[in-house]
């Protein structure tokens, strides 16, 4: 005759924890970070059809990290709360406080009611007029959310990627500087790490553009625009950063990592 | 129904069925009171109390189309709006405009536009021209009880086709039968007359801003012969909405552009009150 194992809901909460930990640790880094107009998002994700980066409305973008289908399905929900709000109210009425407020009681609902909690990390963007008015909210797993400012690192290896960003990260910064401190923040996931623009994604939310300022970024632009901050402001963002010149530093090794090896079948 | 489940904070609705990338058909599940086709039809025929749009014109051109709409509202004999807008932006790359029950017809623009951009956002790209008006056609069939009781609504869409690097021109009918136009094209209780200027002042290599001055010439033609649709407003400077679609995307002229176009058709005709004239042989 068996008995159920009697397991305390400290233990539960915690193997879920753990458990999402694992998964999103598996996958490559996301960072999001402001510049002087407006808000980038760049992925370490070589895929051109799957993105980690979309846009959800007007001013707001979302980021994610993790498995697929599970932050899928949640940008697939924020897109329809977004469009049925704007179309019952007002565009202005659509809000990432709001949609943040919407993951945030999914993602809490679901770590504690199911067996198997996603294993995701979102970042829910608004561009505001300026930098000042600016909104970027990070929700994990279990459903918790924090008001960032400045920079956001989301995915495996967040510790040295937070740190490169912390490092390299300057207030203002024009769309050329804040790529290149965001792709070096990248490459800081492993030693000898070299990204391209085309194992890129590369998106803005640009308070210039009108109407709808979410755009991607083609290739051909990423690469422009990390050759325009090489050249530019190369000498000087490598002087001052100590803690980005790891990723640089290493062999310039044609780095072919395995595109489906992404630790997030 | 049980649609907002929001007592479990999840909204279900949100992040489950209906698996479709079509607002319109998420929102016949989620919140079918919004969705025009599922209101109670009036039992009796409305009369014409409620206010009507009128004659909107579009133009193709090498490389686009011109869409443009006079600013005149009707109900009955009453100018119900004199500075209505007609036409708007469907996407990017395509403008929409209506004729008849305006307060119907603004609502059916509005769930397209969204209809539009949901699909775009939800599967990463964008539909169609054909994919656009098909859907379109479906948007205006679903009115179809309401435009027997009086309150009928008909577009006219146009996009800029990527393929033939040209604009199309899409007309329908209250029970949504949609029709390709060539070349131009005319809606609304002016339209018969927009149509015979057109008719006349259509080139087939105008420039984009040839097209423009052929839509509000045509659109003054209408307001001459037609008391529903209302000619260039020069003492308020009410001018007809123009709006062009391109490979650079959807533009509407600014208010000095049509400004300027309104008062050469307008100053052309003091000397010939009948605009332009063809030549008989």
């Amino acid at each position: 005759m068996s008995m159920p194992f009697y397991v305390s809901p400290e233990q539960q909460m915690k193997d879920k924890a753990d458990y999402a930990r694992k998964g999103i640790a598996r996958g490559r880094s996301v960072v999001v970070l402001q510049y002087d107009d407006g808000i980038l998002f760049v992925a370490d994700n070589p895929s051109r059809a799957l993105h980690k980066i979309s846009e959800i409305y007007d001013r707001i973008a979302f980021a994610a990290v993790g498995k697929y289908n599970e932050f899928e399905n949640l940008r697939l929900g924020g897109v329809r709360y977004a469009d049925i709000n704007g179309y019952q109210y007002d565009r202005r009425d659509v809000t990432a406080r709001g949609l943040a407020n919407v993951y945030a009681q999914s993602l809490g609902t679901i770590f504690t009611e199911t067996n198997k909690p996603y294993e995701v990390e979102l970042v829910v963007a608004e561009v505001g007029e300026d930098a000042e008015t600016d909104q970027i909210y990070r929700l994990t797993f279990d459903g918790s959310v924090a008001d960032e400012h400045g920079y956001v690192a989301m995915g495996g290896q967040t510790e040295s990627v937070a740190q490169a960003l912390k490092d390299g990260y300057e207030e203002g910064a024009s769309l050329e500087v804040a790529l290149r401190t965001a792709v070096r923040a990248l490459e800081a996931q492993d030693s000898d790490r070299r990204l391209e623009a085309k194992s890129l994604e590369v998106a803005v939310l640009d308070r210039n553009r009108e109407h709808r300022l979410f755009r991607r970024l083609p290739a051909r632009r990423i690469e422009e625009l990390l050759a325009a901050g090489d050249g530019g402001s190369g000498a000087g963002s490598s002087g001052s950063s100590g803690g980005s010149s790891a990723g640089s530093a290493g062999p310039s090794v044609e780095d072919v990592d395995d595109v489906l090896g992404d630790g997030e079948d | 129904m049980a649609s907002h489940d929001s007592h479990t904070g999840r909204l279900p609705g949100l992040f489950t069925s209906p698996d479709t990338s079509s607002f319109t058909e998420f929102l016949g599940v989620y919140s079918p009171e919004l969705l025009p086709g599922r209101r109670a039809v009036p039992v009796s025929p409305v009369g014409d109390e409620i206010p009507h749009g009128t004659t909107i014109v579009a133009v193709s051109f090498p490389g686009g189309v011109v869409m443009a709409g006079d600013r005149r509202a009707t109900a009955g004999n009453v100018i119900a709006q004199r500075d209505i807008e007609k036409v708007f932006r469907a996407d990017e790359f395509s403008a929409i405009a209506i004729a008849g029950t305006a307060g119907i017809g603004i609502e059916m623009v509005r769930l397209f536009q969204v209809e539009l951009e949901h699909y775009e956002k939800r599967e990463g790209r964008t539909l169609s021209v054909e994919g656009k008006a098909n859907r379109l056609a479906t948007m205006v069939r679903q009115n179809l009880a309401m435009a027997m009781q009086g309150l009928a609504v008909v577009p006219l869409f146009a996009g800029y086709d990527e393929e033939r690097d040209g604009g199309r021109i899409f007309s329908y009918d209250p029970a949504g039968g949609r029709y390709e136009e060539r070349d131009f094209h005319s809606i609304g209780s002016g339209s018969v007359f927009a149509r015979g200027s057109l008719k006349k002042l259509y080139r087939a290599d105008l420039s984009a801003e040839d097209a423009a001055l052929a839509c509000v010439q045509a659109l003054y033609d209408a307001a001459d012969d037609d008391s529903a649709t209302g000619g260039p407003d020069l003492t308020r400077r009410i001018f007809p909405v123009v709006a062009s679609v391109t490979s650079d995307g959807y533009r509407r002229l600014g208010e000095d552009e049509v400004g300027a176009l309104a008062q050469a058709v307008v100053d052309g005709r003091y000397d010939s009150p009948g605009g332009p004239t063809a030549p008989l042989r």
